[in-house]
């Protein structure tokens, strides 16, 4: 039972990673309608720039802020120089546009940082937590605490403050929401600094939480966050979160428990597939 | 020509009728498919369980195949194409990754190790190998584009393209959305069918990383470069980025990178490729032909 209890408490932490991956990429669908597979390319790159900011200065806060602040200017950069300029074309121009990107940046990175996997080890600066036998690691209460904290300020900011309001108004009729005087531009630009911070944070946690960094490892959340997005409903935010989370545990519960003879991360697709045969608006998704 | 330069063409010509496939999907019928590798390796894998463990001819297996990959690619297409455009991007991506999956997984297919052991194509007898095997290739990829320019002009064909162009128009027209999207999908996979048969042929040895998602990207790169919905864009783009990494062998080390820059200036700055409409080897060609004279 306590095994068990532990093994949900693993998964919830992956679901949170995954989670804070795929709110950006929700966040950028929902106002681009740009599948934005780079994003994974800027979480690798904010998880290397972690690790070196880190094995120079010593200071994890120092890691976390720099690789949030380089991420916003990359996602920026990104927006700005190459998604904008292809809206005008059929969906698959900004889509290959941005897979190509990943492409270039893992390799960048392998280059850079050369191909082997740095191991980055360090104890995240939280208590240990301990119920009746249940033992939670730091590195684990620090998971839930920064990503429950990015969940519950991204929700504030969404729901309760104007700038959540001019972002869903632009979200719905970018045209539309100018004309009431909301500088779209402005607030694609935000969108896309708060997703690549977001990214940069999940980034150093998976380095630290599995102990690695290497030039591939955004490879295979680049996919399984677009099929989370699927299953979530393609835009919703909170769907895609609850997705996330719900697949981090039943992964973690399937290879802990059934002996299925596919490997986890084509748990993800097939989920998303069963998704779009049974219900093809997503989970969270609202109307056809 | 040396052994070298013919393995290489091989490969080209090969790459090249997976790409033709994918260019009826993708550049007439407007479907965006990342999952084209998919195809590519369930035509080299009947090809190859066919031949080792049936002990069937090339000549009765290629056409089987092409029906299994054709088959496999209506029944997978029937549930994907129902859907969004974005969805089916993603649809894609995730049938590619369940697919390798299970070849990697399951038994029957030979799991990582793969199957080896495949024989060669015999021809009267004759073993082919090097140029007669080249030969071959470029008898499939000529009957491939000649399928294609078939297709541009039958009437099943432009009603894809019309669907591709759009979809509410040519609906009203009485098109059947659904029905001629599947008839291009399953006439893709089967020509990715074909070249996974001749590639299973060639290497004699398949393994499941051999068909990966990053093969898809690859071959949808072929089609950008080259120009989508175009009958030469996949010709010259396989030629192109089939001859690009031998030509740059000194700087293997950067020719992924080499590859996501070229795909990403090729899209940013000429998303119709380079044989596409308003292409600037297009505007210098007419500017050629007519002497200057953009008018007659």
């Amino acid at each position: 039972m306590y095994l068990f209890i532990e093994q949900s408490l693993n998964g919830l932490a992956v679901g949170s990673i995954y989670a804070l991956i795929t709110l950006g990429l929700a966040l950028v669908y929902g106002i681009l309608g740009v599948l934005h597979v780079a994003h994974a390319g800027i979480y690798t790159v904010g998880a290397y720039i972690g690790y070196g900011v880190y094995a120079c200065t010593g200071s994890l806060v120092m890691a976390i802020l720099v690789g949030m602040v380089a991420c916003s200017c990359l996602g920026v950069l990104i927006e700005r120089f190459i998604y904008f300029p292809l809206l005008k074309f059929p969906p698959y121009v900004p889509l290959i546009s941005s897979i190509a990107l990943f492409m270039g940046m893992e390799e960048f990175c392998r280059l850079v940082a050369g191909p082997s996997v740095r191991t980055f080890s360090l104890e995240l600066p939280f208590p240990e937590l301990k119920f009746l036998d249940i033992v939670i690691s730091p590195t684990l209460t620090g998971i839930f605490a920064i990503s429950a904290t990015i969940f519950l300020v991204l929700w504030f900011i969404t729901t309760k403050t104007e700038l959540g309001l001019a972002m869903r108004a632009t979200s719905q009729d970018m045209d539309i929401a100018s004309s009431v005087g909301i500088d779209g531009h402005r607030i694609i630009d935000i969108i896309f600094i708060l997703g690549s911070a977001i990214a940069a944070v999940a980034g150093i946690l998976v380095g630290i939480y599995y102990n690695e960094v290497y030039p591939a490892m955004g490879t295979v959340p680049a996919y399984k966050s677009l099929a989370l997005i699927v299953v979530g409903g393609l835009g919703s935010v909170q769907g895609a979160v609850i997705a996330a989370l719900l697949l981090g545990i039943a992964e973690t519960l399937l290879i802990g428990y059934a002996n299925i003879p596919l490997p986890r991360d084509a748990l993800a697709f097939i989920a998303m597939i069963a998704v779009l045969l049974w219900r093809p608006q997503g989970l969270f998704g609202k109307g056809a | 020509m040396s052994s070298y330069v013919i393995t290489v063409s091989i490969f080209i010509v090969i790459q090249a009728i997976v790409a033709y496939g994918l260019n009826i999907i993708v550049g007439y019928a407007g479907q965006i498919s990342l999952g084209h590798a998919a195809f590519f390796g369930i035509g080299a894998y009947s090809a190859a369980l066919l031949s080792t463990r049936a002990g069937m001819v090339f000549w009765v297996a290629a056409p089987l195949v092409m029906l299994i990959t054709g088959g496999i690619g209506l029944i997978l297409g029937l549930p994907s194409l129902r859907v969004r455009a974005d969805f089916l991007a993603i649809t894609t991506i995730g049938i590619n990754f369940i697919v390798e999956a299970l070849f990697l997984y399951v038994p029957f297919f030979g799991g990582a190790l793969g199957i080896g052991g495949i024989p060669r194509v015999r021809f009267m007898g004759l073993r082919l190998f090097g140029t007669s095997y080249l030969g071959l290739c470029l008898l499939c990829l000529g009957a491939v584009i000649l399928v294609s320019w078939w297709f541009t002009k039958c009437w099943a064909g432009l009603a894809c393209m019309a669907l591709g162009e759009d979809e509410t128009a040519a609906s009203s027209m009485g098109i059947s959305p659904v029905r001629f999207k599947l008839l291009a999908f399953v006439i893709g996979t089967a020509m990715a069918g074909l070249g996974g048969a001749l590639y299973a042929h060639q290497m004699r040895f398949i393994a499941p990383s051999d068909f990966g998602f990053p093969v898809s990207v690859m071959i949808l790169s072929l089609i950008v470069l080259g120009g989508m919905g175009t009958l030469w864009g996949p010709l010259i783009g396989a030629i192109i980025l089939g001859a690009l990494p031998e030509i740059f062998r000194p700087f293997t080390e950067y020719r992924m990178l080499l590859y996501g820059v070229i795909l990403l200036i090729m899209i940013r700055f000429q998303p119709s490729g380079l044989l596409g409409e308003d292409s600037i080897i297009r505007k210098i060609l007419k500017k050629y032909w007519t002497g200057g004279n953009d008018e007659k």
